[in-house]
């Protein structure tokens, strides 16, 4: 009998499924909960796990299996679809959200993993009405069309702006450089990113 | 419509940075005045900024993997992992005893062929992907392998493996393609279709006094859509709705109507935010019909959801091509003979041919074309941006440029010969002028290293519309108006574009509009593909708008004192044409209506003059949207690596309604362009018939760091063809833009490729400094 598989390549979701899994960040669990010793890693699972993470600065408490990325949470459990997934294994980059203000791919973080960092969604980028000048950046240079890698993009262009307020061309390329955006929005994004970067205009 | 009850309107012709006149028109009496030059609006023409751009920076925009349901059950595919068997037994009892498992589907039971790799077997609903996943694995398949064949060249010989045998090949007419009917299989190969020949090949070939000869190859692409092919199926007692990522609802309630033996009244089908399409998401597809009979035999919406992999591999792909190219031409360049024989494979599906592209863009009397679909056991193929046209047009600008050389000629001196296109004149005047043309060298005479060059080609692409296509523009009492129709927007701006046309109309901004599109409950749209949907639904929606102003202006014109006939509608108000001063706001104006609401829904009428009644009437003409694109390269010849440095893009897309969007659109078909002709490849394994880059890892895209700066021209082009004049520009913005780049290689290393991707082994064999791969 030849083997069938749901698609044919390994997905992540098959090799972490099942048993249990070895809790990657130790020392961050051992953070949560304190009497872990470093060389013995905890096995979580395979069941769901009670865990409290800060989204948007709240806290959320909620109980996810081991094998569950922080993007399947977001969307999922906290209803957060702003956060798209594209490719889920970290190709893409549609999944970005900033951990302690970082980008990230979310289908790469499980869960479990985030540990205390503080987890910002595009859902939090604007304050209230005002939205975050890349955000209107984005809007006035058209620098997107059918939107679905748009969040992910706003999420790691807004990160550059925090670590180089005046990001130069490469910057931007070196930020964005990640994204996939298969209707091409990359030359408005640019042309959006200049206009944000140069002082005294937006 | 009798001729004696038409009227007789003057509308504007030609291209406006040439100068224009005027045409006369008989069009129905009850269509709106001709539309002045967007010089003279003040919305149309403008650079605005899209609808729901904000909702698309906020995450707030829906998308239909974003919808959920009480009780929402998710879907998985059981996926063939061999590339073509027999189903000896399928066993499904385990899966669907599994916890949360609430409905299985054998897709392929006893007996059943699976023909590729990633072919669909079962599907299983559960309370949890989790769940689902796991039921996957409980289903057992028992298949007896076949043998299989996976490349094109091979499935042409004479003792290949067949994919069907006699009596066992695909049905037809899927697509909106027209497809071939009627032709003959003979082994893997169906075909040739032979349409669109004309006049005398032998005698062609025989006046000619130059004749070139060559073959062209392109690869297999993969739409890659960021959102996945994506279904929310709820199927309930008194009807069905569905919810799904699609390019064509009102297309998509039809088949499932069809297909589940429902009225059309009972189907609704949405789509809200919609992530790119690019020709793989025009129909309902099996994926849609398996979600809606789990929905039906589990009693509880299903959301299925393709994974990567599954898009790579049973999503739609752009088929690849051989294409064998023979062009007869005098010494001034004045062409005798076009001869093109294509082969091309669309896996298990058809439809694989170069469209009519070398058919219809030159002139020349002698034209003879034998197109072939080759089976193989590889996912189907469907349209993909330019459909036909882009493949065809790699080889056929090729061959063009390879004549030109042949000849001495400026490549873009010998279009001057062969192409009456006032369109392609202008742009490639304008095209040249802003790359530096030139400044071009000859082939090869670049020194050192890094050598450079300058390449230009030409699409073409119908102005295509599609009659069944309306919407409905509603004002209320508060003054708000709404547009409302089926008609999905898959990123190209079609909500906000209508907004504009509505607000123009009625003097308002468009911000003003409220759009409530994508759903089927509203009056049907077309499908938004063949890049029609901006000549389809333009006009409605401005005629609409018109009757509305006609229909309130007569009931506000008593307050006003005035005759109906006296008002007009801008800046917001409603006012006499000759005594601005006396009017109402718009706001004030709604107040007076009789109703809390005033309705009109439109349809799109036929071509004025007469030129494309509906879709499929009209072959490709010499007058349809044009397209010229200038490519500069720079080649490392120690690497191989081909860098576009620079891309113009001058692009016809009738009366452009919004350049910023439209920009946009250029921008990306370009850059689809450069990443076909450059990176991308689907790339199957000969020995296991196993996709090997069915991820977006190793499947390459190109990415901001490839991506050159991109100057779109954009011609103001009147035809008084309808209500708007205005036409699509996805498609034709893609088509040149492969074959654009390998000219410009040429240019730059005296040396031609003639097979996509340009890749830097490819390059270096070229330059005789690897060995060639067989």
């Amino acid at each position: 009998m030849s083997k069938s598989c749901r698609t044919p390549s390994v997905s992540r979701r098959s090799f972490l499924g099942g048993a249990g899994v070895a809790a990657g960040g130790v020392a961050l669990l051992g953070e949560a909960r304190g009497a872990l010793a470093a060389d013995a890693p905890a096995i979580q699972g395979p069941d769901a796990v009670a865990v409290t993470l800060t989204v948007n600065g709240r806290q959320r408490a909620v109980r996810v299996e081991p094998n569950v990325t922080l993007a399947e949470l977001l969307r999922d459990k906290l209803d957060l679809t702003g956060t798209k997934i594209g490719c889920d294994r970290g190709a893409c980059s549609a999944c970005t959200v900033w951990l302690d203000g970082a980008p990230v791919a979310s289908c790469m973080v499980l869960a479990l993993d985030v540990g205390t960092r503080a987890v910002t969604t595009i859902e939090e980028l604007a304050q209230g009405d005002t939205l975050h000048p890349v955000q209107q950046a984005f809007i006035d240079h058209d620098a997107m069309q059918c939107g679905y890698c748009t969040p992910g993009m706003v999420m790691s262009c807004a990160a550059l702006l925090q670590r180089i307020p005046q990001p130069t061309p490469e910057d931007v390329h070196a930020a964005i450089s990640g994204h996939i955006c298969r209707c091409g929005s990359y030359p408005h994004v640019l042309e959006a990113m200049r206009a944000v970067s140069t002082p005294g205009k937006t | 419509m009798a001729d004696d009850l038409l009227r007789m309107e003057k509308f504007p012709l030609g291209i406006a940075s040439v100068g224009l006149t005027e045409v006369e028109r008989n069009i129905p009496p009850d269509e709106p005045p001709p539309l002045p030059v967007n010089s003279a609006l003040q919305v149309i023409g403008k650079k605005i900024n899209r609808q729901d751009a904000r909702a698309k920076v906020t995450g707030a925009a829906k998308y239909t993997v974003d919808i959920k349901l009480p009780g929402l059950l998710h879907a998985r595919i059981l996926r063939s992992a061999s590339p073509n068997a027999r189903v000896q037994a399928i066993d499904s009892a385990a899966a669907a005893r599994l916890p949360g498992v609430r409905a299985v589907l054998v897709i392929a039971p006893k007996d059943a062929i699976v023909r590729y790799v990633g072919a669909p077997v079962a599907a299983v609903a559960a309370a949890t992907q989790a769940a689902a996943d796991t039921a996957l694995g409980l289903i057992e398949v028992d298949y007896a392998p076949l043998p299989f064949v996976v490349d094109m060249d091979a499935a042409r010989r004479p003792g290949a493996s067949l994919v069907y045998q006699p009596g066992e090949h695909p049905s037809l007419a899927v697509t909106e393609i027209p497809v071939a009917t009627g032709l003959p299989v003979v082994g893997n190969v169906r075909g040739p279709d032979t349409q669109g020949s004309r006049g005398d090949l032998t005698q062609g070939l025989a006046q000619a006094e130059v004749t070139i000869e060559a073959e062209y190859r392109t690869q297999t692409q993969t739409h890659c859509c960021m959102e996945p092919h994506a279904v929310v199926a709820d199927w309930r007692p008194d009807g069905l709705t569905v919810w799904i990522s699609t390019q064509f609802t009102a297309g998509v309630r039809h088949e499932l109507a069809q297909s589940f033996g429902l009225k059309l009244s009972q189907v609704r089908v949405k789509v809200a935010a919609m992530g790119g399409g690019f020709g793989s998401k025009s129909q309902l597809g099996p994926y849609g019909r398996y979600a809606v009979m789990l929905s039906r035999q589990a009693r509880a919406p299903v959301r299925l959801v393709f994974d990567r992999a599954e898009e790579q591999l049973d999503s739609g792909n752009r088929p690849a091509t051989w294409q064998h190219v023979r062009l007869g031409a005098r010494r001034d360049g004045t062409l005798t003979a076009i001869a093109v024989q294509e082969y091309g494979t669309a896996g298990v599906g058809v439809s694989a041919g170069i469209g009519n592209f070398a058919q219809a863009l030159y002139t020349c009397p002698n034209f003879s074309i034998a197109q072939n679909d080759v089976f193989i056991n590889a996912g189907r193929g469907s349209a993909m941006r330019g459909p036909g046209n882009t493949p065809g047009a790699f080889a056929m600008e090729q061959a063009i440029d390879e004549l030109a050389d042949r000849l001495g000629l400026d490549p873009l001196a010998l279009r001057e010969r062969i192409d009456p296109s006032p369109v392609r004149r202008e742009e490639r005047r304008l095209g040249a002028q802003q790359i530096g043309w030139d400044r071009r060298h000859k082939p090869g005479a670049d020194t050192g290293r890094i050598k450079r060059g300058l390449g230009v080609a030409q699409s073409l692409w119908g102005a295509n519309i599609y009659t069944n296509a309306a919407c409905e523009v509603r004002l209320l009492r508060d003054g708000s108006v709404a547009v409302l129709s089926s008609v999905q927007d898959l990123g190209t701006g079609s909500g906000t574009i209508l907004a504009q046309v509505v607000a123009e109309e009625l003097g308002l901004r468009t911000e003003d509009i409220t759009l409530h599109i994508g759903d089927t409950d509203f009056p049907a749209g077309p499908p938004s593909n063949g890049s029609r949907t901006t000549a389809s639904m333009t006009p409605p929606a401005r005629t609409a708008a018109w009757k509305l102003k006609q229909m309130l202006f007569a009931q506000v014109a008593p307050t006003l004192q005035a005759a109906p006939a006296q008002l007009v509608a801008g800046n917001g108000r409603i006012a006499l044409r000759d005594d601005p001063a006396r009017g109402l706001s718009f706001r004030e104006a709604a107040a007076l209506l009789r109703t809390d609401q005033l309705s009109v829904t439109e349809a799109r009428r036929d071509d004025y003059g007469g030129f494309r009644r509906r879709m499929g009437d009209a072959a490709l003409a010499q007058t349809d949207l044009g397209g010229v694109q200038f490519a500069a390269v720079a080649v490392d010849t120690e690497t191989g690596m081909i860098r576009v440095e620079r891309v113009v893009a001058a692009q016809d897309c009738g009366r452009p309604i919004n350049p910023k969007l439209i920009e946009s659109q250029v921008q990306g078909g370009v850059l689809m362009g450069i990443s076909y002709a450059l990176l991308e490849q689907r790339i199957i394994d000969q020995h296991t018939g196993h996709v090997l880059n069915d991820n977006l890892e190793q499947y390459k895209l190109i990415g901001p760091r490839e991506t050159p700066p991109i100057e779109v021209l954009l011609l103001e082009n009147y035809q008084g063809q309808s209500a708007t004049d205005a036409y699509g520009i996805a498609e034709p913005s893609n088509i040149a833009t492969a074959p654009a780049i390998a000219n410009a290689v040429f240019n730059a290393i005296g040396v031609r490729l003639r097979s996509l991707p340009m890749t830097p082994s490819a390059v270096l064999a070229a330059l005789g400094k690897l060995p060639v791969r067989s």
